[in-house]
């Protein structure tokens, strides 16, 4: 089964990393991926903008732009893993070493449709 | 990074709401501060056991709200203390806390605590150090090198940049909207003087600060959180990012400067770059230009060239005719006819700045300009008068070396051959 990681944190904590914090929880998660990687596991890796860069668009009627995020959190959509788990404990698994030793959020979620160029096969 | 390492930036990132909060209730910036410090003492001891609370920020505010209120308690020794234990468990008073401190709350607490620290009567250099020492939580020992002076003498800035906003009587009652917008401005401004001071240091050896770049382009970012749709915050954090992502090709490995036209782009920081551009885009669409939004345009016509030859000049001297109109200065007007010399020429730009020599009579770059130009044109010995005004005014080592390198220059092209 293929499973979505959404990384959500506390975007104030994100941004007041140093350069050099930001870089060493980086190279931790490296390490595990590659791994991940080596096994023919590891799907797309997507790193987001902070949230000041979002815009959203709200549908029904005249669509609405607006500046921002979608949800007015704490914790934020920072990023998301694609990532190939036998079973749900293996995913909570790999989601406990991706983030070992962060304050991050992962919420696990399976997929239903992958379409890396955006065409279903 | 150790088993606890995520407190501590949960602790620095939670800083700026909290003690605004805090000040809010206390109405004194030093209580804040100290109920903020004693709620840190509880979060290392607390969090390691119980794991991090659901609101971080709203756990420091209610803790060191309640420290606060016990010391009162205590000193007059009424009613008994609570248990530490009873703090500890705050799962419920923290949600209940959490909802009352609704964003627009926060907003303004924190908005509050930033203009306290730019109040007017506050000299530039103490608005900053009063910024970074509250709403930052620098040391002042990390202040006072920043600022290369003595940990006593920073302390007593500080603490007379304190007394005085502490007579400033600035109200506490949720600001209006005319209100907000002017706290807005001052703000700005100030995060500004932040990173102008970190990009380009008022003295000393070292001549670009990255760690107060980086602060002021995190309170940016803390701002445009709050602000996500007011254009000019949009436009100061993309200028800010843009500018920040040449620092490490402004200076070569021996701390000497390298101008723009000689930078090595490859070094240039892409993400942060990147990340200007959106915040370009949307600023754009509010279709409501200001200044700080045309100085981030300028650094983005800079950030797309591939070098300075493919620069659009054109288009920032354009750039630079819309900020003139906008907001008038004589150095706006200097950094025009560095565009303008690329376009039209030396002459041209000469001309431009003339009228400036008295505005900018005690200006380094001013000089440095001038020289550049009289330079140019074959006037070493006008170029020549000029470089050594430039060394006289210069700020940094780094500045003063700079300009001796195009006097070295000229010397040697006076020589015969």
């Amino acid at each position: 089964m293929l499973y979505a990681f959404l990384c959500c944190h506390d975007e104030a904590v994100a941004n007041s990393w140093s350069k050099e914090e930001d870089e060493a929880v980086l190279a931790k998660r490296h390490k595990v991926t590659e791994k991940l990687a080596a096994k023919g596991k590891l799907g797309p890796a997507v790193r987001l903008m902070p949230t000041t860069a979002a815009t959203t668009v709200r549908m029904g009627g005249e669509p609405v732009v607006l500046d921002g995020p979608f949800a007015e959190t704490k914790e934020a959509l920072l990023g998301f893993y694609l990532i190939d788990c036998d079973s749900l404990d293996e995913a909570i698994e790999t989601a406990k070493e991706i983030g070992r030793d962060e304050k991050v959020v992962f919420e696990i979620r399976p997929v239903k449709l992958f379409a890396p160029k955006g065409i279903a096969s | 990074m150790t088993t606890f390492g995520w407190i501590d930036p949960v602790l620095r990132s939670a800083r700026p709401q909290a003690i605004g909060a805090l000040l809010r209730y206390f109405r004194d910036l030093d209580q804040a501060e100290e109920a903020f410090q004693e709620a840190c003492l509880r979060a290392l001891k607390n969090w390691p056991v119980n794991g991090p609370p659901r609101d971080p920020v709203a756990w420091l505010i209610l803790v060191g709200r309640n420290v606060a209120l016990d010391d009162v308690r205590r000193r007059s020794k009424s009613a008994p203390l609570p248990a530490d234990d009873a703090i500890s468990d705050l799962e419920d008073a923290e949600s209940d806390i959490a909802e009352r401190l609704d964003s627009s709350h926060y907003r303004d607490d924190l908005l509050r605590l930033l203009f306290i620290c730019c109040h007017p009567d506050l000299p530039a250099v103490q608005q900053i150090a009063l910024a970074l020492r509250v709403v930052s939580g620098l040391s002042v020992k990390e202040i006072a090198r920043a600022f290369l002076v003595s940990e006593a003498a920073m302390e007593q800035r500080i603490t007379r940049a304190k007394s005085r906003v502490a007579r400033a009587d600035v109200p506490f009652e949720t600001p209006g909207a005319v209100e907000r917008a002017e706290r807005l401005g001052a703000v700005a401004a100030m995060i500004y003087l932040v990173f102008n001071e970190g990009y380009s240091a008022s003295g000393g050896s070292v001549h670009v600060r990255t760690p107060l770049c980086e602060e002021a382009i995190r309170l940016a970012r803390l701002l445009l959180t709050l602000f996500p749709g007011e254009p000019e915050i949009l436009g100061l954090t993309a200028l800010l990012l843009l500018q920040h992502a040449r620092a490490a090709a402004r200076l070569d490995a021996d701390g000497a400067i390298v101008l723009l036209d000689d930078q090595d782009r490859r070094l240039w920081d892409r993400d942060l770059i990147a990340e200007g551009f959106a915040l370009i885009d949307k600023a754009v669409r509010h279709r409501r230009p200001g200044p700080y939004q045309i100085q981030a345009a300028i650094a983005g016509v800079h950030a797309h060239a591939t070098s300075s030859k493919d620069t659009d000049w054109s288009e920032i001297d354009q750039l630079y005719a819309t900020l003139e109109r906008l907001q008038p200065s004589p150095v706006v007007t200097l950094n025009r006819a560095v565009a303008v010399n690329k376009v039209q020429g030396p002459a041209a730009a000469l001309a431009m700045i003339e009228p400036l020599a008295e505005p900018l009579a005690g200006y380094f770059h001013f000089f440095g300009v001038k020289g550049g130009l009289l330079m140019q044109l074959g006037r070493a010995n006008e170029a020549r008068v000029a470089f050594d005004q430039a060394i006289a005014l210069a700020h940094t080592t780094a500045e003063a070396a700079h300009i001796r390198l195009h006097l070295d220059r000229l010397i040697k092209e006076s020589q015969p051959a």
